[in-house]
């Protein structure tokens, strides 16, 4: 029997994973847009399982307001991406700096 | 509750997304800024001020949404430095030719995300607030898009921001899952007496989420880069409005849903708030840029205004929307001063450039004196009261630890009045090193003002600033 453990480990990996992948991960800006996803789509597994459990259907309404909101962040975050692209001609992140840190 | 009552009491929000949608439309097909379409811009985020003064108090749509005092007491000072922050920018973005539309867009747009959050008495509507806010910001520090400078502190901006945002939301779905509730009251009771472990790992990542919002260390990597990049009116803006937006977050989150549970959050902040206060003391010492300099200071006062935070309950609360407020007038009339200046065309942004600034700008280098002077915490400027607020209040707790982070926050005040003085040195005794163009006169006058304000109009100032945060931090814990 799956139970709401098993849920909560799932999400909670795939969290990790998410932020081992912004953090690890210093050569590619599309990896960390999908670590970024990765961390948002683990939540929704997290409200959706608690949501499940609880019989309130709270949590999948957090989840639908969770995925419109990534939604629109990928579209901020590709924009912004883009003007980067346009400036550097590139979009590593291992030598873009022309800020120190 | 009628709709017509829940309507009432979201009427600022209302009227600020009816506007930002009006103000696109109209953007889209007139394309061009004009005086009145930068005023129109204005008289909506006044408008939604007004409306919160005098808008009823209660909670709206089963307790999601709350307007009370300390949403009001907020909203008047989001709402107003978003309005100065338009007609700084616009001004700036004019002077560059690189002025279009959508700057008061989304200045309004990122305004209503910090008036929901303020407002928010439910953990959703706390994350719809803080993304629409931060959505809006990210924008703006990549506003000057064919700037290398700009569009690589928006994409760092994004990418921390969007992390910080996870963490927030893993926090905000244990909590959810543990309380069985999103909304802060049912928390609240939840809460009460247990403290399972689940409940205080989402109120952890809750925590660190926000404090990455806030810039707080060991979460504050991204500020210096940030403000750095991003163009000057853009982080006088940054460094004021969104600050108190994510100091009432921590307010909303720690008085309404986790009034109970203080010795278990306290340690958090009172760690946050001192490694702040070094971080930002210490890592300041080496710093050239001056927006870079500031950055780290706006750490090391969110490091003060955390400790009003972890010291909890009324005077808590009260001394750190005092400290915020006054923070905030000081911050905006430094960057107002910073983006006045400018020699042969190219901005004024390092110590050295400062040099000698009192013989060509005596009136500009004397308000940016008040202001290092009071970010000091020197007395009588405001942030001496600031300060005194803050240490106050963590003194008179009772508390053994938070009197000892008081100490200590004092001694790393100390330590970051090297640099204040340093700059104040460079502006008054250090050789000029050529002329300063003609500064804007609007950034001037605002400079002039917030000066005025930080000395001598602060002391009557605090004769209903005080009482109208007092009333304002009573607010908490009523959810």
């Amino acid at each position: 029997m799956i139970g709401l453990s098993h849920y909560l480990v799932v999400a909670a990996i795939l969290f990790t994973i998410g932020v081992f992948g912004i953090f690890v991960n210093r050569k590619n800006i599309i990896v960390i847009l999908m670590s970024i996803e990765l961390i948002l789509l683990a939540v929704n597994i997290n409200l959706v399982a608690f949501s499940v459990f609880l019989h309130d259907v709270v949590g999948q309404i957090f989840a639908m307001f969770v995925l419109t909101v990534a939604a629109a962040e990928a579209a901020v975050g590709l924009a912004i991406l883009v003007t980067f692209f346009r400036n550097r001609g590139d979009i590593a992140v291992d030598d873009a700096s022309v800020m120190k840190g | 509750m009628t709709f017509a009552a829940n309507f009432s009491l979201v009427l600022p929000e209302v009227i600020l997304g009816a506007s930002a949608l009006v103000l696109l439309v109209w953007g889209a097909f007139h394309g061009k800024v004009t005086p009145l379409y930068t005023g129109a811009a204005v008289l909506a985020l006044l408008a939604a001020a007004a409306a919160a003064v005098v808008g009823p108090h209660g909670h709206a749509f089963n307790g999601v949404y709350a307007a009370d005092a300390a949403a009001t007491y907020a909203k008047v000072a989001i709402y107003g430095f978003s309005a100065l922050a338009i007609v700084l920018g616009d001004r700036w973005l004019a002077a560059r030719g690189d002025q279009k539309f959508e700057y008061a867009v989304l200045v309004v747009l990122s305004a209503l995300g910090m008036g929901v959050t303020a407002s928010a008495g439910d953990l959703i509507s706390l994350y719809v607030g803080v993304e629409l806010q931060s959505l809006a910001l990210y924008v703006l520090a990549a506003f000057r898009r064919d700037d290398a400078k700009s569009s690589e502190a928006g994409l760092k901006y994004f990418v921390l921001g969007a992390l910080s945002s996870g963490l927030l939301l893993y926090g905000a779905s244990l909590i959810y899952g543990f309380a069985g509730s999103t909304r802060f009251e049912d928390i609240a009771a939840a809460a009460h007496g247990t403290h399972g472990v689940g409940l205080l790992f989402g109120l952890v990542f809750l925590l660190c989420g926000l404090a990455f919002k806030v810039s707080a260390a060991p979460f504050h990597m991204w500020t210096p880069d940030v403000y750095e990049g991003a163009p000057t009116p853009v982080v006088g803006f940054f460094a004021a409005a969104p600050k108190l937006a994510a100091m009432m977050m921590f307010a909303r989150v720690l008085g309404d849903a986790f009034p109970d549970s203080v010795a278990q959050w306290r340690q958090i902040l009172v760690i946050t708030s001192l490694a702040s206060v070094f971080v930002g003391a210490f890592a300041g010492l080496a710093q050239n840029n001056l927006k870079r300099l500031w950055a780290y200071s706006s750490i090391a006062n969110v490091g003060y205004a955390l400790l009003g935070v972890a010291t909890g309950g009324e005077t808590g609360l009260h001394s750190m929307l005092l400290f915020m407020t006054l923070y905030m007038v000081d911050v905006t009339g430094f960057f107002a001063c910073l983006q006045a200046l400018s020699r042969d065309g190219k901005p004024m942004e390092t110590i050295e450039d400062m040099a000698g600034l009192v013989k060509h700008r005596p009136g500009v280098a004397v308000a940016m004196t008040a202001f290092s002077l009071s970010a000091l915490g020197m007395p009588p400027f405001s942030g001496f009261w600031a300060k005194f607020y803050v240490f106050g209040a963590a003194m008179g707790s009772g508390d053994v630890l938070l009197q000892w982070a008081a100490v200590l926050g004092l001694v790393g005040s100390v330590v970051a009045a090297f640099y204040y003085l340093r700059l104040i040195k460079a502006m008054w005794f250090d050789a000029a090193e050529g002329g300063v163009d003609k500064p804007q006169p609007i950034a001037r006058a605002v400079g002039f003002v917030a000066a005025a304000f930080s000395f001598p109009v602060v002391l009557v100032a605090l004769i209903w600033l005080d009482p109208a945060a007092r009333a304002a931090a009573a607010a908490f814990g009523h959810a």
